[in-house]
């Protein structure tokens, strides 16, 4: 069962098991994470569960999904080389740790 | 080809798959549509899927199956139908649908144009269009006390704004809430709604052909948008025309009934009315929860493309499935007290709009037409209250009201 550390904007930490196949913002929604929105459920339609990948960990996440920068371009808070919409990261057990940061607002 | 005796409502007739209940009911049938709870919750409690012998179909209503029946496009199809007909074994009754009847990779390529032009940013570029008609239709129905909502707002506002913010040239309000009904019930059998709803097709279809051509389209709307992913060869004209009509199938008559929905659950809910007052910023969540309670659209089919399985049930290729949105919505094994109008709840993950790669593409502007009109009336209204008997309509898609006198009382 992955480990996943959500980062809020004032810096405290959540650790949250995720179960496999999960996305990272299904994971956030199980735990009431609070900076995660996701309004629109996970179709990629509205940007308000974007994060922002931890620099160690952007490789295993791997690229932005086709179209997923559009919708980017739609977040409330700054978009980063990091960004990722975090409905767009499924989890493996090779993410197990993963730490994502989350952004100020998201609407 | 398959002979006829085979076929049933536009599909290939199945045998009752092992280990599925039979349940002998029709999902259409016109008391059911108008009230369907006592049938979703019946649906759930019989099985993960169930076997209908009326249509031959099968039917999921649990959360957790619908929802991944709905969203495994590899299995589970949307390019033979999203309703009854098989598009596969029979005519469909206009071009389908190159978004919504469609399969990736084709659907990966016209999902991201129709994505695009409906962003959050785009629709926000909106924002005061729909201020500004919300104020005035909202001051209207003030002035006249006691109103029908479903014409005189409901109706109202989606064919004021939604043309203009497509930029069309052409507008026919009776067209074009008439032309979503006829696609929703279209999904249907062929029983006498569906056969009402088709009468004017003949009239209504090639009308909003010709609506969607690029020439009658302003260059400042959502339709010029589509046109110019096809000047830059992302699509060709043909389906930039096909994916204006779209907006045109699935953008009116839904959002008509996401408004009275909304309005009929605050009419019957007034404490909730009291408290998205005393904090205007439920207001969005709000909305999640009138969809949840209330499923505008109710059921959406997918097609076996071949044999499989649905929670170990062995599922024949060509099976129609219908997913039944409104029952999955109401599982009270994901969501607790699922009957009860709770604007606090934060319903992530009904699936009124969908889910996955077919979750609505036009979410967006459908948040953002309520989020206008709700919050106007937030502003000025101080009090929802029923006026008489809300009818329900019966629409072999769609869950809306025919008629909802309310009064409404100024702050």
């Amino acid at each position: 069962m992955p480990q996943v550390n959500f980062v809020a904007a004032d810096g405290s930490i959540t650790t949250c098991s995720a179960e496999v196949g999960d996305t990272v913002m299904q994971t956030a929604m199980a735990n009431d994470i609070d900076g995660i929105v996701a309004e629109c459920g996970g179709s990629m339609m509205c940007a308000t569960c974007h994060c922002y990948v931890d620099e160690a960990w952007q490789d295993q996440t791997g690229p932005r999904a086709d179209g997923e920068d559009d919708l980017l371009d739609c977040a409330s808070s700054e978009v980063r080389p990091t960004s990722r919409l975090s409905c767009q990261i499924r989890l493996t057990p090779a993410l197990d740790g993963l730490v994502v940061h989350l952004p100020d607002s998201q609407q | 080809m398959i002979a006829t005796a085979e076929m049933i409502e536009g599909h290939r007739r199945i045998a009752p798959p092992h280990g599925a209940p039979v349940w002998d009911v029709d999902p259409y049938d016109e008391a059911i549509l108008c009230s369907p709870q006592d049938y979703y919750s019946e649906l759930r409690r019989l099985g993960e899927v169930v076997y209908i012998p009326k249509y031959s179909v099968l039917a999921v209503g649990r959360y957790q199956v619908t929802h991944t029946v709905f969203s495994d496009y590899e299995h589970f199809v949307s390019s033979r139908g999203v309703g009854l007909d098989d598009f596969k074994l029979s005519r469909p009754w206009r071009q389908p649908s190159i978004i919504l009847e469609a399969d990736p990779p084709d659907h990966t390529k016209t999902r991201k144009v129709m994505a695009r032009a409906l962003s959050p940013k785009s629709v926000k570029m909106l924002e005061a269009l729909f201020v500004q008609v919300a104020e005035t239709l909202v001051d209207e129905v003030i002035a006249r006390g006691t109103i029908d909502a479903i014409p005189e707002l409901a109706e109202r506002f989606p064919v004021t704004v939604f043309p203009r913010a497509v930029g069309m040239k052409d507008v026919d309000t009776r067209y074009l809430v008439d032309y979503g009904a006829m696609v929703f019930n279209a999904g249907g059998p062929d029983n006498a709604i569906r056969r009402r709803a088709m009468q004017s097709a003949g009239v209504i279809v090639p009308w909003i052909t010709a609506a969607c051509a690029r020439n009658r389209l302003e260059a400042q709307g959502l339709g010029a948008m589509i046109y110019r992913a096809a000047d830059a060869g992302e699509i060709t004209v043909e389906e930039a025309a096909m994916l204006v009509r779209s907006f045109l199938s699935a953008g009116v008559d839904t959002t008509v009934t996401g408004i009275g929905n909304a309005l009929w659950c605050f009419s019957q809910f007034p404490d909730q009315w009291e408290k998205l007052k005393a904090d205007p910023g439920l207001l969005r969540p709000a909305f999640e929860e009138v969809l949840r309670l209330t499923s505008p659209v109710h059921t959406f089919a997918r097609t076996a493309n071949c044999d499989t399985t649905i929670a170990g049930v062995p599922v024949e290729a060509d099976s129609k499935i219908l997913c039944v949105l409104g029952a999955a919505n109401l599982d009270p094994d994901k969501w607790p007290d699922p009957e009860r109008f709770d604007i606090e709840r934060r319903p992530v993950g009904h699936m009124a709009f969908g889910a996955g790669i077919h979750g609505c593409v036009g979410q967006n502007l459908a948040r953002g037409e309520l989020q206008a009109l709700l919050g106007m009336m937030l502003k000025k209204v101080d009090r929802i209250e029923p006026a008489g008997q809300a009818v329900w309509r019966p629409n072999n898609g769609i869950h809306a009201l025919n008629a909802l006198p309310l009064r409404i009382i100024p702050k």
